[in-house]
């Protein structure tokens, strides 16, 4: 499954192209020749065991890595083209518009909720503050895009249900609000592809499913693909329409999740055997699925590991 | 089991056992500590010899205030600081209601006008001679540790970035004013500006090399930095005159039209009364000082007040709590770092070329790394981020230590060659212990926040990060 490499402009309905990535940490090769592409208004999942380098592709994608090797395109709405690869992590969000959360959320605890959410429209602010100067001289403009910013950020602690607990400081909130919290953190910064690191990591089964409904409205009312990686398959499995899988930092399957939960090698990958020992294992499996339509309800869960 | 056939005892029974328990022990650690620092003494003698005195009666009432004070503590406050400590676990944490009072609430202006008061007030009741001691000793002196405060306070307090070499900035704008005052004659009102941007461009030059260190590292190279200025006014003889100082700094005038040159034609002595004597002119001076420190003080506040509530300030306080999540919402740390350290720095340069303007005389013994730390822990014992309680901790350690000058009674007390003024020191480590044992996020722990959808409510200490540095 090689990507065409010959031209370097997307098509119309790619947002993210990873091209021949590779980043290795001295002797250690994290990610390994990886290329796949996310379509515009799509959901994306990067699925893979523990330390199949999911976390090193989005430190790449965002910047916070440079790729030893390899290219990774961007491109906006507008038609605009970044190569992200060249660019240090905060261009990336001011400009190329990508916007990330965090696999341990990175949350401003002493901030309240609001100003968490007034520190994401920065760049926006800072330009209509006059970078400070017209601001600190109590410019008109500057007083009515600072309303706003609060408007936009009042529009999203709605999304995600947390207008009551807007001045309250960001730490104070439950695990699973801190998580909806960052990705609306994420979203006020006005980005066009936003990366998720397991945005269901810790929450109860509730809140996975409120998590999904966010996910899609967010990708429904707002020009936005999102690029996520998750551990919960129902997450995945449930939400997104495309699936990348990594192990050991290449890429063993690609395509929509039906395709991918039915690849034997994402099997194999999951249960953690040895390439020539995967025809077995398939043959495993189909027995207990025989069994388990047999009635007997006593066979284990194989298929859905983890 | 056998606790309910046990006769039921009185809590107080129990308290005097743990105190004098608590009490023998302190007596025995104060023994251990004294007896070779205060039971013996050594001096030496006319033929060069060394001498052992004993001094065993002060050995044994520095124990015994240390058994008494120990067992007053533990019998008399413990119970105190127990229904003390269980109150404040039960009030809840996080969010605390903002303060309803109209003594509280403006609590910034009244201070304000109190202080706008103050130098007449002390001219009217003790008269211009002894005037000066409260306007200048205490009120302008004050006043710069509290724009010093307030500048660092950017940096340190909002930024979280450690500067340990503060007072170079300061030093910058000293020298500014009183090297192209007198090499150029220009006046302070023109220098004054001048020698903020010039301190802010030193802030720029120190912010980029430490723009990748944190913590521990940032405070080293900070404090090189401080006394890499200091050395170089040391040794850069032909312009700074090193050791010797630059004396003989031209005053500040009143915005050029009246000087307070004694000799001047347009002295602002003249004005009122021609045969005015130096010492009245001087004071008169001094009150006018007050007044622009007071301005300069003023105008520190109102723009980091602004600066706080503007995306820039914000970010400050977001790089303070999270750098690699401001870099993934598209904020330039680099700047974003590089305005608080010469915003910082601006106010440091302003202050110093008002204190050369103050003092007429400078030298690098001005500007030593023992500055620094003063004003760095008024910050810090102020409350980190918080005008109003650095103002307060500021009037307490500065005010404070002037005050130990005037407590000539414990002469009376420890014998006539003490000097109270020499335990400044001591003092000054005793109250910042105090206050960090009683309040370790100093004295204003809470972060009022700079916007609200509802209503303000504090953010509590809890919350807070102090920074990575």
């Amino acid at each position: 499954m090689t990507q065409a490499t010959e031209e370097g402009r997307l098509s119309g309905d790619e947002v993210l192209r990873v091209e021949h990535m590779t980043m290795r940490f001295g002797g250690l090769i994290a990610i390994n020749d990886l290329s796949f592409s996310a379509r515009r208004g799509e959901i994306t999942a990067l699925i893979g065991p523990n330390g199949a380098g999911k976390t090193t592709v989005f430190n790449c994608v965002t910047g916070f890595y440079k790729p030893t090797m390899g290219r990774i395109l961007m491109r906006r709405s507008g038609g605009a083209e970044f190569n992200l690869e060249r660019m240090s992590d905060f261009e990336i969000n001011r400009d190329a518009r990508v916007s990330r959360t965090f696999q341990n959320i990175r949350l401003f605890t002493g901030l309240t909720v609001l100003e968490n959410l007034l520190v994401a429209q920065h760049n926006a602010l800072m330009k209509s503050s006059g970078f400070t100067v017209l601001g600190l001289l109590g410019w008109r403009p500057y007083k009515d895009a600072a309303k706003e910013a609060v408007e936009k950020a009042r529009y999203w602690l709605e999304m995600i249900n947390l207008v009551h607990r807007a001045d309250d400081p960001a730490g104070d909130l439950p695990y699973g609000e801190q998580r909806r919290l960052e990705i609306a953190r994420a979203m006020c910064t006005g980005p066009e592809l936003l990366c998720l690191d397991e945005p269901a990591a810790g929450l109860n089964p509730r809140e996975s499913l409120e998590l999904n409904t966010l996910l899609r409205a967010i990708r429904e009312k707002h020009d936005v693909s999102l690029l996520l990686i998750e551990h919960d398959m129902s997450v995945v499995m449930q939400i997104s329409d495309h699936v990348v899988v990594l192990e050991y930092g290449a890429k063993i399957s690609d395509g929509t999740p039906r395709h991918v939960q039915n690849d034997p090698k994402v099997i194999a990958a999951y249960l953690g055997v040895e390439d020539d020992e995967v025809e077995e294992v398939l043959e495993e499996i189909e027995e207990v699925a025989e069994e388990a339509t047999h009635g007997h309800q006593g066979g284990q869960p194989t298929g859905d590991a983890r | 089991m056998t606790v309910i056939s046990q006769p039921p005892r009185r809590p107080s029974d129990d308290r005097l056992k743990r105190a004098l328990r608590e009490a023998l022990l302190a007596g025995l650690i104060s023994l251990g500590m004294f007896v070779l620092y205060v039971g013996l003494q050594t001096t030496q003698d006319i033929r060069n010899q060394l001498v052992l005195n004993q001094r065993w009666g002060l050995l044994a009432i520095l124990v015994a205030l240390a058994v008494v004070g120990r067992f007053l503590i533990v019998y008399l406050l413990g119970p105190w600081f127990a229904a003390r400590k269980a109150a404040k676990a039960a009030r809840a944490v996080g969010a605390e209601a903002p303060p309803q009072n109209f003594l509280r609430r403006n609590v910034g202006w009244i201070a304000l006008l109190a202080l706008m008061i103050f130098p007449m007030a002390m001219l009217w009741l003790v008269g211009p001679q002894k005037s000066l001691k409260w306007v200048d000793n205490y009120g302008v002196q004050i006043l710069i540790y509290v724009m010093l405060a307030w500048g660092l306070n950017i940096v340190v307090g909002l930024a979280g970035l450690l500067d340990l070499g503060y007072v170079a900035f300061y030093a910058v704008g000293a020298y500014s004013y009183a090297l192209l005052s007198l090499y150029f004659g220009l006046s302070f009102w023109t220098l004054l500006p001048l020698a903020g941007i010039l301190a802010a461009f030193w802030g720029i030059i120190l912010g980029f090399p430490v723009l990748r260190l944190r913590g521990d590292y940032l405070a080293v190279v900070t404090l090189a930095f401080g006394e890499i200025i200091r050395l170089v006014l040391i040794n850069w003889t032909d312009v700074t005159r090193g050791t010797f100082g630059v004396t003989g700094v031209p005053k500040a005038s009143i915005f050029g039209i009246w000087s307070f040159d004694f000799n001047a034609a347009n002295s602002f002595g003249k004005l009122f009364d021609p045969e005015l004597r130096r010492p009245t002119l001087n004071s008169a001076y001094k009150i006018f000082l007050f007044y622009v420190i007071l301005a300069m003080c003023a105008i520190t506040a109102m723009v980091t007040i602004r600066l706080r509530n503007m995306p820039i300030g914000r970010a400050w306080e977001a790089l303070r709590e999270d750098e690699i999540a401001c870099r993934s919402l598209g904020i330039n740390t680099v700047t974003t770092k590089l305005t608080a350290f010469s915003i910082g720095a601006m106010f440091g340069g302003f202050a110093g070329a008002f204190f050369a303007a103050r003092q007429g005389f400078i030298s690098p013994e001005s500007f030593t790394f023992h500055e620094s730390a003063i004003i760095l822990a008024v910050v810090v014992l102020g409350g980190m981020g918080s005008l109003f309680g650095i103002a307060v901790a500021a009037v307490v350690m500065i005010g404070g230590t002037e005050a130990l000058r005037e407590l000539h009674f414990l002469k009376t007390l420890f014998g006539p060659e003490f000097t109270p003024e020499l335990y400044r020191m001591l003092i000054f480590g005793l109250a910042m212990v105090i206050v960090m044992v009683l309040k370790p996020r100093g004295l204003v722990s809470v972060r009022n926040p700079t916007a609200f959808l509802h209503e303000r409510k504090a953010v509590s200490s809890a919350f807070t990060k102090e920074g990575h540095g």
